[in-house]
């Protein structure tokens, strides 16, 4: 259907003994482009990961690649190279081995095999590595390892299995650079498998946010960070405040005890909605100069910023990011501009009428 | 003192390794010294490089060789699919339960199975091959032994398939390798330690064999076990029988040696 698809996925659903652990879900993928599959364990992720790759099948739905089916396509024979969560290098060979592995199975001549490899483990950085066993190799270098190992087949799609999330924090942050750079030089399609969503957001140029199997937002991470659809989508994409409240009309909302003006419309006269301002949105003032008064319940410092939590006279928690200090037990005001207001349609949720356990309404 | 009692639960150990390993041993070889008469002689191991026990030696070789393939062939697969089955324990137990049973009483079942009138010759007989001669065969004497050694060949195998992390074949399939090879370039050279451990457990008792040649093979195989046990308590020569057993020891020390300590795998 489009030409510029590389993969597309039609009412893909996986059951794994019954339960979907995928639940109808639809997307397509450009070429060329830095993709993340984003959401806490168990939502489907690594799921979406294992069907692009070829080791599992959809219980219903097709999978497309350039338009063909390849539900069924083993995948050996397929143009996507992955880089495993744990690496699984291969331990009985050394780094020039397991990066020739891919090429040796397509029978190359050994002369290309040298060329390829060497370039490749260049693009890593790993030159003089050639001949160091996989033991011997640190956790950075092992992931450079794997990456060359799957690039050095020109894969059209680069699967990334929560590559990162072995190392620690210094080598996470310098590896998200290079990766980005690496897909950049590379051009070709990453798709990059995380539930950390700062990596997410400072990585990606598309955001798929998952949950429970179902894509709950699609989107550039500076739509959904500004954006979130739903309760789900802001509270994990960065800390937030999120409120039950009414909207009066266009660019009127109701919370906290309060209307306030914004900047959101469209919404039913009285349309039940969830309100999210992010913490660094809000800003310290007199109490009797500001929106929200609140009393200051904690105080953590940061480094960069106070993270400050408090109540309203209502009872709603609020956490405010600042550089100003406040007191412990002490009454502050907080002002934020129309824009900081974000207003979602509101979900149904536990305690609300029509509600139980089960997610099922009526009695 | 102190120092002297912080290690007296070695006693019982040390103990145990004097008595029983290092003092036997050093009767063996001076044993292997003696003629008949209780003399000292070299005799016994310019005997044993004669062309008669060269012989011995050579068949022994070759039916624990012959053995030790098939019990591999048969083998790894079985383990291969036993790490597949859902029900690992219960096969595995399963696997296990012969080795419960009595060497002596196997041996036995086979010789009531392979006789002229036994359950074998009955199924050849309905499959329209006629009745055969299966007992005092090379064919039965390997074949009972692969049924008695299979369950030392597959274990390790096993537990080295086990600890293969599957991404590993992932990771293989992903690269472009088919199922095959993936198997031979990356399931089976890193299984090759549970591979040697298993040829090993089968292949050094198998070359000292007795039982079963002289129950299953009717002495037709004349195995080096058969030789030590003939010498020993027929012909008295307990010198000679020594020299062999000494002989078949450094043989299983390099075989030990050969397979065990390469470690080093090479770049391909």
């Amino acid at each position: 259907m489009n030409g510029q698809a590389i993969i597309r996925f039609d009412h893909v659903t996986k059951e794994y003994d019954g339960t979907a652990v995928l639940d109808d879900v639809s997307f397509e993928m450009e070429r060329g482009k830095f993709y993340t599959l984003l959401g806490p364990s168990g939502c489907g992720k690594t799921t979406i990961l294992r069907l692009i790759a070829g080791f599992i099948e959809p219980t219903q739905g097709t999978i497309y690649f350039h338009g063909k089916p390849m539900n069924h396509v083993p995948p050996n024979k397929r143009q996507v190279n992955t880089v495993f969560q744990d690496y699984a290098l291969f331990p009985h060979l050394d780094v020039f081995e397991n990066v020739a592995f891919g090429l040796r199975v397509k029978k190359m001549k050994e002369a290309d095999v040298r060329q390829k490899v060497k370039e490749a483990l260049r693009f890593v950085n790993l030159e003089g590595y050639e001949r160091r066993r996989i033991q011997e190799m640190s956790g950075g270098q092992r992931q450079r390892v794997a990456i060359a190992r799957a690039i050095v087949n020109e894969p059209e799609v680069l699967l990334l299995d929560e590559p990162l999330s072995a190392l620690d924090l210094k080598l996470r942050t310098e590896m998200q650079y290079e990766l980005r750079e690496l897909q950049r030089r590379l051009g070709i399609t990453f798709i990059f498998v995380t539930h950390d969503q700062e990596e997410a957001l400072a990585m990606s140029d598309y955001i798929f946010v998952l949950h429970k199997g179902k894509i709950q937002q699609f989107g550039t991470p500076k739509e959904i960070y500004d954006e979130p659809v739903n309760r789900f989508v802001a509270d994990f994409i960065g800390e937030s405040n999120i409120l039950s409240g009414r909207m009066i009309a266009d660019f009127l909302v109701e919370f906290a005890g309060r209307q306030f003006a914004c900047v959101d419309r469209g919404f039913a006269p009285n349309e039940p909605v969830d309100v999210v301002i992010r913490p660094e949105d809000l800003e310290l003032a007199a109490p009797e100069d500001s929106q929200i008064v609140i009393r200051v319940d904690s105080l953590l410092f940061r480094g960069v910023h106070y993270e400050i939590c408090g109540y309203d006279e209502n009872g709603n928690e609020w956490l405010v990011h600042s550089t100003k200090k406040a007191e412990v037990g002490e009454t502050i005001g907080l002002r934020f501009e129309p824009e900081a207001i974000h207003v979602m349609r509101a979900e149904r949720r536990k305690g609300d009428e029509g509600w139980n356990e089960h997610g099922e309404t009526g009695i | 003192m102190e120092r002297a009692w912080r290690n007296w639960y070695l006693i019982p150990y040390a103990a145990w390794l004097v008595l029983f390993v290092i003092a036997p041993l050093v009767f063996l070889v001076y044993e292997s010294f003696l003629d008949i008469d209780g003399q000292w002689t070299l005799a016994n191991y310019e005997k044993v490089l004669t062309p008669i026990y060269l012989k011995m030696m050579a068949y022994s070789f070759w039916y624990a060789l012959l053995i030790t393939l098939a019990s591999l062939l048969i083998g790894y697969p079985t383990a291969y699919w036993l790490t597949k089955t859902r029900h690992k324990q219960l096969w595995l137990l399963l696997l296990i339960l012969p080795m419960w049973v009595n060497l002596l009483l196997k041996v036995y079942a086979f010789l009531g199975l392979f006789g002229t009138y036994g359950l074998a010759n009955a199924f050849l007989q309905a499959i329209g091959v006629g009745a055969r001669q299966l007992l005092f065969t090379d064919f039965s004497f390997v074949f009972v032994s692969v049924y008695i050694f299979i369950p030392f060949m597959v274990l390790p195998i096993f537990n080295a398939l086990e600890e293969l992390p599957p991404s590993l074949i992932d990771a293989a399939r992903d690269l472009g390798a088919s199922g095959w090879t993936t198997f031979r370039r990356v399931v089976f050279p890193l299984t090759l330690s549970g591979v040697k451990a298993g040829c090993q457990a089968v292949f050094i008792p198998a070359l000292s064999l007795f039982m079963i040649t002289r129950l299953i093979a009717g002495n037709r195989v004349i195995t080096l076990g058969t030789a030590i046990e003939q010498h020993f308590l027929v012909t008295q020569d307990w010198g000679m029988g020594a020299t062999i057993a000494v002989v078949l020891m450094i043989a299983m020390a390099v075989i030990v040696f050969l397979t065990g300590s390469g470690r080093k795998e090479g770049s391909r």
